[in-house]
């Protein structure tokens, strides 16, 4: 017989630490049907039998975030065998409020008491008999940290699910509110099961739109009346009335059950964050903590793994390998080009950023379990607020500065849909590494190697996240869901290396699945276009199907200045790496090595210092990477979405770049067909950055903007 | 009775009344925000906002703009006095 068991409890209250306790390594994680919250599935330890499914962490059961309604969609539709509910006895209030919610919901709890060790040093006492006998649950002391009490959490949970009783206790409301709810259940008790009677009750009393139940309109309207009747005598709204009772009844058995003997102290959490988020010193940590992240993952260790992984492992080591099977096979020349080149040099250059990832994504992870993560966000927020993004936006976009993949992925860590919805978006627009190598070429060949263009690049970059940041937050995609910026600060702790280790592990390894999938494959299909002709004979690459495609889209690029085929070509090969652009320019025009030839190259490019630039203003903002637009799918969860994001950035790209070089040019006295279309699609733009917002609709959201 | 924005760094207060509705107000009550409790202003973000509250006895941070929904009155020496 197979159990299953449900994980919930508080961020910040050792949840994943537990579940990883309790399912050791074999873990499954992946997201939840059609959302991208992160769904974690695990066998437990010693009882195969027993899966365990983390829900995501969660103050409450309310119909307003994703992760709530994930986690009540969960316990009300899989029907758990039994839930084990964390419980951190260092910030009771909180974390009980979500108990009282998860009792409501008619499956057996079991109560998981985290932190309890820090309870008893600072001297405090906790009475958990009097919590058993309140909540009616098993309780089980233990700690995260240490791996204490798993075994045991284990034990009591195939215990309570094999014998299927339910034996907690519901909390009692105040009698008047209690006779209401009682009112409820007994007009919707024919159509509700009994032991979801009370949950649906107390949600119809709230008026939660997101409960399923199938009344009869009679019975709504009752329900209606009811619930104008309490809001009136109580002056209150019935979802604050019910609020209020849960923290009150909180409140009152708090008190019997913790005994604070301990004398204020100011904590070493505090301690730190004197000088953490301290008004004068804040800015400067955490400068240095991002120079110092950049600095290990970007330039030093991580740009050494890289180089060796390039230079090395892909440069030498498996092609040679490679050559020498295939020698040794006698297979054909296609197959040696395909394999060698096409897919080990596709797939290689994108692993080859995995040394930087790995670092970046350990140190992250040490920042988060740390708990200066949320401290930069507190920093930070007012900045990025302005331009529709997060505090918690800066990280993917210093990651971004090495790869955009992982600095997509690191946005996982901003809890706002909206906020994180722009960072995806717009992350790609800071110059990656991979990117380098064309602002190198423009300001080496035609700008004297000046500094200023390197620099005017990442301005651009930042530029173009900002006025994205504006323009997207004023369409209504972006407008409904606005949430409060209202964030737990949790206690700085000393991390726990299994979970950060475990973390890293997990995002490295989707990557390099997608590494093995979509890039094998986009590899192979770019191989294969540039070395074939329409009649699938192999040729060069002037003559091939690519270059046939660069004659057709070369068009598009006139009004930029670099309408030829192999600059239209050297885009388009872009997508596949960002590295690829100057390569490109390197095979098509007969220049072995592109970064050792210098000025000499620009002699055969046939770009004035205009229309280079230009260039490199589209190659830098248009539809980044294949890995990085399967990064972006990934993150924001739907084709649809991704689509929306390339389209955005691929026109930002277009509109800057056309409006760049027409106005240049009509600054140099030349006046083009296409001067009066770039003119009027850079007013547009600037529509979109100043149009005003529709105010009816922020003040029907509730949301109150002073 | 003022709003929670308006109180100096190291202030305590009592919330009296919780304005808004929806999604905001029951995100800032699930938060154990709520009628009656009692908040510490221990410090505003460096660049001005968004505050750092204690509240039952955690850490929080909230912007000042949704601050501006809580309603709450002073602390002055043992008593609470609206202002």
């Amino acid at each position: 017989m197979s159990i299953k068991i449900g994980l919930v409890g508080n961020p910040n209250s050792g949840k994943t630490t537990l579940f990883n306790n309790l399912t050791g390594s074999m873990q499954y994680v992946g997201n939840w049907p059609g959302v991208t919250v992160e769904k974690k599935e695990g066998r437990l330890k010693n009882f195969k039998d027993a899966i365990v499914v983390d829900l995501p962490g969660i103050y409450s059961l309310s119909p307003y975030t994703l992760e709530e309604v994930v986690s009540r969609n969960f316990i009300i539709n899989e029907k758990p065998d039994v839930i084990i509910n964390i419980v951190d006895a260092t910030n009771l209030e909180r974390n009980l409020y979500l108990t009282t919610q998860v009792i409501e919901l008619g499956i057996p709890v079991i109560i998981a008491l985290n932190m309890i060790d820090i309870v008893e040093k600072k001297g405090d006492i906790f009475n958990i008999e009097k919590l058993k006998e309140i909540t009616g649950c098993e309780v089980v002391e233990v700690s995260a940290l240490k791996g204490k009490g798993t075994n045991e959490v284990a034990k009591k949970a195939i215990e309570v699910a094999t014998k299927n009783d339910n034996c907690n206790r519901l909390f009692k409301f105040t009698d008047k509110v209690e006779s209401i709810i009682n009112g409820i259940e007994d007009l919707v008790k024919d159509t509700v099961p009994n032991d979801k009677l009370r949950f649906t009750a107390i949600k119809l009393l709230e008026k939660d739109e997101k409960i399923d139940v199938d009344l009869t309109n009679q019975t709504k309207l009752i329900i209606e009346d009811i619930v104008k009747k309490t809001e009136k005598d109580f002056d209150d709204d019935t979802e604050s009335i019910i609020t209020n009772e849960r923290y009150s009844y909180i409140e009152n058995i708090v008190k019997t059950l913790y005994l604070k003997k301990s004398i204020v102290k100011i904590s070493i959490s505090d301690k730190i964050d004197k000088v953490a988020t301290n008004r004068w010193a804040a800015i400067p940590i955490f400068l240095v903590v991002m120079f110092l992240i950049y600095f290990l993952a970007v330039s030093t260790l991580g740009a050494m793994g890289t180089e060796w992984v390039n230079t090395v492992l892909f440069g030498e080591w498996i092609p040679d390998l490679a050559e020498k099977g295939l020698t040794a096979i006698n297979s054909a020349s296609w197959l040696n080009s395909l394999i060698i080149d096409g897919i080990i040099g596709g797939v290689g250059s994108v692993l080859g950023f995995l040394p930087q990832m790995a670092i970046l994504f350990l140190l992250l992870a040490l920042l988060e379990d740390v708990g200066y993560l949320s401290r930069i966000a507190f920093i930070l927020d007012k900045v990025f607020r302005k331009f529709g993004l997060s505090g918690k936006s800066f990280i993917p976009m210093m990651i971004g500065t090495g790869c955009s993949i992982p600095g997509i992925m690191a946005s996982r860590t901003i809890e706002n849909e909206n906020d994180r919805r722009i960072t995806i978006m717009t992350t790609s627009f800071i110059p990656c590494g991979a990117k380098l190598p064309i602002i190198a070429l423009v300001a080496g060949a035609m700008f004297n190697d000046s500094a200023i263009i390197a620099f005017s690049a990442y301005l651009l970059g930042i530029t173009a996240v900002l006025i994205s940041g504006i323009i997207l937050k004023k369409f209504k995609a972006f407008r409904g869901k606005e949430s409060p910026f209202i964030m737990e600060l949790p206690s700085y702790h000393v991390p726990n290396f299994k979970n950060i280790a475990m973390h890293t592990w997990e995002r490295i390894k989707s990557f390099v699945i997608k590494a093995g999938t979509i890039i094998f494959a986009a590899a192979v299909i770019i191989w294969f276009a540039s070395n074939f002709s329409w009649s699938l004979r192999m040729v060069q690459m002037d003559e091939s199907i690519l270059a046939s495609i660069g004659k057709i889209i070369q068009y598009i690029f006139v009004p930029l200045g670099f309408g030829d085929w192999k600059s239209a070509v050297a885009t388009i090969l872009g997508l596949v790496a960002k590295e690829n652009v100057v390569n490109a320019f390197g095979i098509l025009y007969n220049i072995g090595d592109v970064s050792q030839a210098g000025q000499e190259i620009w002699n055969v490019l046939p770009y004035t210092a205009l229309s280079a630039y230009s260039f490199l203003v589209f190659n830098l903002l248009c539809a980044p990477c294949i890995a990085a637009i399967a990064a972006i799918k990934r993150e924001i969860g739907s084709s649809k979405w991704m689509w929306i994001t390339i389209g955005f950035q691929t026109a930002l790209a277009y509109v800057l770049a056309i409006t760049i070089y027409q106005m240049g040019l009509l600054f140099g006295g030349t006046f083009t067909v296409y001067t009066i279309p770039a003119m009027l699609l850079f007013v547009g733009l600037i529509y979109f950055i100043v149009r005003p917002t529709n105010k009816r609709i922020r003040l029907n959201e509730g949301v109150n903007n002073v | 009775m003022t709003s929670l924005n308006n109180i100096k760094v190291g202030d305590r207060v009592k919330v009296t009344k919780l304005e808004g509705q929806g999604a905001l107000k029951r995100r800032i009550m699930d938060m154990g925000i709520t009628k009656g409790v009692e908040i510490f202003v221990r410090k505003v973000a460096p660049l001005g906002d968004p505050m750092q509250l204690q509240v039952r006895g955690y850490e929080l941070t909230i912007r000042k703009a949704d601050a501006n929904l809580i309603m709450v009155e002073q602390k002055i020496g043992d008593k609470y006095l609206c202002q």
